[in-house]
């Protein structure tokens, strides 16, 4: 047993935190730290920087474009990039579709998909939630019918992410109603800009414009563009759900956000001192660091794990991250609204274009904490997250 | 980065696991309870056999020179089966300021009745007012001739009763919560002017008040520098704390393996308690919790070897935090569900929640651990 980082492990460390620090455009950067939205341009631009570098999808196999990284660089940069902070990648394509695609997708798909994936040259969002259909993901109703060499969806999905500014769709569809109902599913991928497609904003209690409704009517699809078998889009989707659970702690993202919160809490006052002179609000703060500390080291077990056993079935383990890193998240936004006080209160009408100077420092903290109340419920809500700790860790 | 056991790692937790599983059921435990002092000299007789009580020691003195994750993993399989003798006060405290400070002398008069059982040790530290700062020390050592008398009082002195020379920190200069004048004295227990008050603690162990009236001691009785040993002490009562951690993760992992046993057999209403799901998120709960603990007791086994001591009491304050919550969840909750029958004396799951409480409130609780990473400016 070696907790330390290696040598080599920690260059790499300074390595990417340079590459970061040279790259990453200052304004999304001041945007991610002030917990605004960022425009479809400033991701994507960053996006391609990253892909430049050769560094946009760091965890697909080497011949599609990945880098070969051990699992500990991968945690590395990972934190880097959340802590610094950068936009992540986008994970409907790299972290979802990719891997589904060039693990059970046929040469063409591959050659077609992949490398507009890495350069983020289609955006990608996921069919999966319906309105019927949360945590019980498989009773799911969209149907896709084969009519000759077209495949017609018809329904309804929900909760997608960032539709808006999608490409491509890659969709759960049923496909055969009389099995059972985790067989019937296939994995179905079509461009968003198909006749029949309708996206609806959903807008969520903290302002933004995240998630979306989305419709499909007799739309018409190419019979090339399932995805491995027919029926099996189940098995499908539990491989993209096992993969890259570790990310899920957002470990980077919490210590970014309890560095910007002892930064305020020396600025803002309370009872003619700064906040963080308080005793009671350093000792909150303090036991939320030591969470997270812990919950990295959980992260990091987790991660040498995979790396010794191979990633093949999710570590139910990781089912602790996601409880543990959403509530972390969820503490340190708490922790903002404590420090900023009654200035929670104003609302920046003005939204993210930076028109609002004055407001700046305090107008997106209200809306984080709504905003992130959804951490504890999407990735399988945490309640999901106890239930596989029970069956597949206790065996109750 | 590697949080796996080596060849050498994984040898020694077979070894201390298959002794305590063949020599530390619940019953044998009743019946050791009843011998001197609140142990068994045999059990502690096949510790010393295997060389579980000289592992921390060098080679040179004797041991095995093992380090931090060595003493993890005896202290965790100690915790797990729940066992009373004492390791802690022994060969992690007592053997720990030898193997820091004593003189060469020191060690060949103590270090070898270690290793092979025949000696044990206990640390005379706590005083009625001190509560958890080890610099709040009003026993004094006073110079005479060229050794020292000794005049105090120390409580909650584990394995007092038993211990054949006491550990005992005393000012030798200053006020009452100086930061200097504190040594560290080798007091043999029965040194005239030592009297005595045993009695068992609520987790089962015993613990004895010690009075210290004119206890006259040699000059070769100092440990370290007598006027300023304090740095020494909080390096000593760090490992204490980095191995309480790991017992009280085998405590944990005790207790929720138990629970979930009980309720997976456990029927009310006809069917197992443990297909409620009320009670399954609970036992997730009581895992999340003592997977983070696992996870802060590795941490804190890694501090142990910082350089910087600032730094390592950080580390290990943070650790001994994150302990704190998780045995006091894990606990409570392992009485919650298994009802009525963990309430009983009768049932192993209360003796293992007493204990973990007790290690709450041993060498700083949570409330103090908190305070002093938050007045260290955090932990980011």
């Amino acid at each position: 047993m070696d907790l330390a980082f290696t040598k080599e492990e920690q260059a790499f460390r300074e390595e990417v935190r340079s590459f970061f620090r040279d790259n990453v455009p200052p304004d999304t950067r001041r945007k991610l730290v002030e917990g605004r939205h960022l425009s479809k341009d400033e991701m994507v631009t960053w996006w391609r920087i990253l892909n430049k570098k050769g560094w946009g999808v760091s965890h697909w196999p080497k011949q599609y474009g990945g880098t070969g990284w051990t699992s500990v660089q991968h945690y590395i940069f990972n934190e880097e990039l959340q802590s610094y902070p950068a936009p992540q990648p986008l994970a409907f394509g790299v972290s979802m579709v990719g891997p589904v695609i060039y693990t059970f997708g046929n040469e063409e798909q591959k050659k077609k998909y992949l490398p507009r994936i890495a350069n983020v040259d289609d955006w990608w969002c996921q069919g999966f939630s319906e309105p019927g259909s949360g945590s019980d993901l498989a009773s799911l109703k969209t149907k896709a019918e084969r009519k000759g060499d077209k495949w017609i969806i018809n329904g309804q999905k929900t909760w997608t992410t960032l539709a808006q500014h999608a490409d491509m769709i890659f969709c759960l569809c049923r496909t055969d109603a009389s099995a059972k109902k985790q067989m019937g599913i296939s994995f179905i991928v079509f461009s968003m800009k198909s006749k029949g497609v309708t996206v609806r904003p959903i807008q969520t209690i903290d302002g933004g414009h995240e998630v979306n409704e989305v419709f499909f009517d007799d739309v018409e699809v190419p019979v090339e563009n399932l995805i491995g078998e027919e029926n099996k889009g189940w098995d499908y989707a539990k491989f993209l759900l096992g993969n890259e659970r570790t990310g899920i702690a957002r470990v980077g993202v919490s210590k970014e956000r309890l560095r910007r919160i002892r930064d305020l809490a020396g600025k803002v006052e309370s009872a003619g001192k700064p906040i963080i002179q308080d005793a009671a609000f350093r000792e909150k703060l303090a036991a939320c660091e030591i969470e997270l500390k812990a919950l990295e080291l959980t992260q990091l077990r987790v991660v040498a794990d995979e790396g010794k056993h191979g990633k093949g079935k999710p570590n139910p383990a990781s089912s602790v991250l996601k409880i543990k890193g959403s509530e972390i998240q969820q503490t340190t936004t708490e922790l903002l609204m404590e420090v900023i006080g009654p200035f929670a209160a104003p609302y920046d009408v003005h939204g993210d274009d930076g028109s609002n100077e004055a407001m700046d420092w305090t107008a997106q903290i209200a809306p984080s904490y709504f905003n992130n109340r959804k951490v504890s419920i999407y990735g399988g809500s945490n309640e999901i997250q106890r239930n596989i700790i029970a069956k597949a860790v206790l065996g109750l | 980065m590697d949080f796996d056991l080596n060849e050498e790692q994984r040898l020694l937790k077979e070894s201390i696991d298959g002794l305590l599983t063949d020599s530390y059921d619940f019953e044998s435990r009743k019946k050791y309870m009843k011998e001197k002092g609140g142990w068994s000299q045999a059990v502690w007789g096949k510790l010393a056999e295997q060389g579980l009580l000289g592992l921390p020691f060098a080679e040179a003195d004797g041991g095995f020179g093992g380090g931090g994750v060595e003493t993890m993993i005896v202290m965790e399989a100690l915790g797990k089966a729940l066992v009373l003798e004492p390791y802690l006060a022994t060969v992690v405290i007592g053997g720990g300021f030898l193997r820091h400070a004593g003189s060469d002398e020191q060690k060949a008069a103590h270090v070898p009745g270690i290793i092979d059982g025949s000696k044990t040790l206990a640390f005379a530290q706590l005083e009625k007012n001190s509560r958890y700062d080890l610099f709040d020390v009003t026993t004094t050592a006073k110079k005479k001739g060229d050794g020292w008398v000794i005049d105090g009082e120390k409580f909650v002195v584990l394995n007092g009763e038993n211990a054949e020379t006491l550990i005992v920190t005393a000012r030798t200069k200053g006020g009452r919560r100086d930061k200097t004048g504190i040594g560290v004295f080798l007091v043999p227990a029965n040194a005239k002017g030592v009297t005595k008050k045993s009695y068992p603690t609520q987790d089962g162990l015993h613990a004895a008040d010690i009075t210290l009236t004119g206890v006259e001691i040699g000059p070769d009785a100092a440990i370290g520098n007598p006027e300023d040993s304090l740095a020494l002490i909080e390096r000593v009562v760090d490992e204490a704390r980095v191995a309480l951690c790991a017992e009280a993760v085998g405590l944990m992992d005790e207790s929720l393996k138990t629970t979930v046993e009980y309720i997976k057999t456990r029927k009310q209403f006809g069917v197992a308690i443990g297909s409620f799901q009320s009670l399954q998120h609970r036992a997730s709960d009581m895992f999340v919790a003592a997977e983070q603990a696992r996870s802060m007791s590795m941490f804190a086994t890694m501090a142990g070897d910082f350089e910087d001591a600032k730094e390592r009491s950080n580390a290990i304050a943070a650790a001994k935090v994150q302990i704190g919550k998780s045995l006091k969840f894990v606990g409570q909750q392992a009485i919650q569900l298994h009802g009525g029958i963990g309430m009983t004396m009768e049932a192993k799951i209360g003796h293992y929640f007493k204990r973990l409480t007790m290690i709450e409130n041993t060498f700083g609780d949570t409330e103090y651990h908190q305070r002093r990473v938050a007045d260290a400016g955090g932990l980011i």
